[in-house]
């Protein structure tokens, strides 16, 4: 409830500057929604639907934005760019909306986002955390954590919590998404003095990591830095563990590792890896124990990661509403770069270039028997 | 760590030379680059994975049953693509284009059935034990993996070289009009070679399988990049320049990996590749190409 009443009182002055108009003071203001929510890929739109429309029961019940309630137009992208580009010429062109959510993935954002940017219509992905997104344009927003936020976190936590000072470095050399992810470890772990002892390399496809594993072990580091999806990751961790590498050497993920996948291939060999994750379903926060309790009672299942950003922005999306006093999205744009909001993934405001400001919502997590839970 | 690197070679050869065996012996006796050949790969990794899974086999007989059904599927591939070709004595070229094609579709198929998602054998059948002997380590399916090698390179030089089914799979390979009409069954030959690659794809899909516990259906996709490397340094069709060249390029790609830089590690053992068939085009360890008749 703390979120509506820090809403109430804005949503108040916006209800009396707008009592003016009057008239339309039951019309919806509607945004436009556009979702993988067909197709393989298509629990992640899911996921953020169900996010977006308990939050909108929410805000509803509140009484609405401006006086009015708050409605979304959801367009199916099915994974598909040219199809999320469509979705967003249509919403914008013909349903004529102030803001649009979305799209799901980032490479439907890099097709989509250059649309709504040259309609000057503000665009908020709300999963979309590859480099460059934002600088698509000045009506391009994200409200998830880039992974070069996450990982520092991770680093710094392992660093100051389980005191690793030297570390081997491991990534997948032949994928875009390994690559990025190792070059943000290679930067922190300089920044916070960390000391590499070697950095190896494989193929995502690879199956046989016993070479470099037992250069690696022959090192004695602290720890192990993976940068890797899920499937090479597990392979790492499960040769790890073939050679002997003691437990109390702990791997360190980046997001490729932050799957419940990693446990069901690499089983107990996964017990200790740690990860930093934007948000975690345990955190014991009243806004977020609500957040889950409600999800739960309302769609019968536990809330992921997409879930909880989609609940978080669009409760920020109806602050700016209010914020800009009109549905109108140039005043709404620069309304979004001033909200400060306190939600599920913690304190939220936006950076100067439309990106998350803030990661002290950042959750390192360690498995432990298959699950992820919180480091203590 | 030197002993724990060539140990890891040694082991790293095993599984090519064992994924390389049928492979070169289907090139060698049918004269066909089969494509289809990575599909039995990964076809007995989920045969096994299904007996283990949900009739609960214990692997030692799931093996063998993969090893079976695999090899009497490729008796039936080989029959359905190859055999109208072999009788209209169509180029190679033909072959290698119809299992091309079949390839493609039936991993497809396997992809819609399983999805790519990667299984794992049961906690009961992958154990994940190791062993410290000598200061090296060891994993149970690593034991496996050399002993099975070892078991199946020693039993097929035996059938070859030692029982009359070997001299006609022998002379069919030399002469296949020759062999017939010395009163060689040439389609009994060409089925029973069909059966043993099957079978000896199927079994190093088990046992690759167990060793790294991943199971999907491009895992043999994965592997006959490798195998086309180890037939052609063994040279084609070439039994013992297989195995040889198998645990050549395992050990070359671990000291690769261990001692000069991770990132080379693929490179090398295609750069071996280009340079054998530079200057040794019949394998590293054939004689002088001879031209047959």
């Amino acid at each position: 409830m703390s979120i509506i009443n820090k809403l109430a009182p804005l949503g108040l002055a916006a209800a009396v500057v707008f009592s003016a108009v009057g008239a339309r003071a039951a019309d919806p203001i509607t945004l436009g929604a556009v979702e993988i929510l067909t197709g393989p890929a298509n629990k992640y739109g899911i996921a953020i639907q169900n996010g977006f429309n308990l939050a909108l029961d929410e805000v509803n019940k509140a009484g609405g934005v401006l006086g009015r309630p708050l409605a979304i137009a959801y367009e199916d992208s099915a994974g598909n760019k040219d199809q999320a580009i469509n979705a967003v010429r249509n919403l914008i062109g013909s349903k004529n909306v102030p803001l649009i959510l979305g799209p799901t993935i980032s490479n439907e954002m890099f097709a989509a986002g250059p649309v709504a940017n040259q309609r000057k219509v503000p665009i908020v992905g709300t999963s979309t955390t590859a480099n460059g997104i934002t600088a698509i344009g000045p009506y391009v927003f994200r409200t998830s954590l880039p992974e070069a936020d996450v990982i520092p976190v991770t680093l710094k936590a392992a660093r100051d919590k389980l005191g690793v000072k030297k570390v081997a470095v491991m990534y997948a050399n032949d994928d875009a998404f390994s690559k990025s992810g190792y070059d943000v470890m290679k930067a922190t772990l300089e920044k916070l003095g960390m000391q590499t002892l070697t950095t190896e390399t494989f193929g995502t496809k690879d199956t046989d990591f016993s070479a470099q594993m037992t250069k690696v072990k022959a090192l004695n580091p602290d720890a192990i830095l993976i940068s890797a999806l899920v499937e090479p990751a597990s392979g790492v961790i499960l040769a790890k563990k073939a050679l002997g590498v003691p437990a109390s050497v702990r791997v360190i993920g980046g997001n490729g590792l932050n799957s419940p996948k990693l446990g069901e291939i690499a089983g107990d060999a996964a017990d200790g890896v740690i990860v930093g994750s934007p948000w975690f379903i345990g955190k014991k926060d009243p806004i977020n124990e609500k957040f889950v309790a409600d999800y739960r009672a309302k769609y019968k299942s536990d809330p992921d990661q997409f879930a909880a950003q989609a609940y978080d922005t669009l409760f920020i999306v109806a602050e700016a509403i209010k914020a800009a006093g009109a549905p109108d999205s140039e005043k709404i744009k620069d309304a979004l770069v001033k909200v400060k909001h306190k939600g599920v993934l913690g304190d939220f405001s936006f950076t100067p270039d439309r990106d998350p400001a803030d990661t002290s919502g950042v959750a390192v997590l360690e498995m432990k028997g298959g699950k992820f839970g919180l480091l203590p | 760590m030197f002993a724990q690197q060539l140990l890891n070679g040694v082991l790293s050869g095993a599984v090519y030379a064992l994924f390389a065996l049928g492979f070169t012996l289907m090139f060698g006796v049918l004269g066909v680059i089969n494509l289809t050949y990575g599909l039995y790969f990964s076809a007995g990794a989920f045969v096994a994975l299904f007996a283990t899974h949900y009739a609960h086999l214990p692997i030692w007989a799931a093996l063998p049953l993969a090893a079976l059904i695999v090899g009497l599927c490729a008796i039936l591939l080989d029959e359905l693509l190859l055999g109208p070709l072999r009788r209209a004595k169509a180029p190679e070229l033909s072959s290698l284009m119809v299992t091309l094609g079949a390839t493609l579709l039936l991993y497809s198929l396997m992809t819609a059935w399983f999805g790519t998602e990667i299984r794992r054998f049961p906690p009961a059948v992958f154990s994940g034990a190791a062993y410290d002997v000598f200061g090296l380590r060891i994993t149970l399916a690593q034991i496996l993996i050399v002993l099975t090698t070892a078991l199946i390179v020693g039993g097929l030089a035996f059938l070859l070289q030692k029982t009359r089914l070997g001299l006609s799979i022998r002379a069919l390979a030399e002469n296949p009009d020759a062999a017939q009409l010395m009163g060689v069954n040439a389609s009994g030959v060409v089925h029973l070679v069909s059966f043993i690659s099957g079978a000896l794809g199927a079994a190093a899909g088990v046992l690759i399988g167990l060793n790294y516990n991943a199971i999907e259906p491009y895992m043999g996709e994965k592997m006959m990049l490798k195998g086309f490397a180890v037939i052609i340094l063994g040279g084609l069709g070439d039994i013992r320049g297989a195995v040889l060249a198998g645990f050549l390029l395992g050990l070359l790609e671990t000291f690769t990996a261990g001692y000069v830089a991770s990132s080379m590690k693929d490179a090398v053992g295609f750069l071996l590749l280009v340079l054998t068939l530079w200057f040794r085009p019949s394998g590293l360890f054939g004689r002088a190409a001879v031209k047959r008749a």
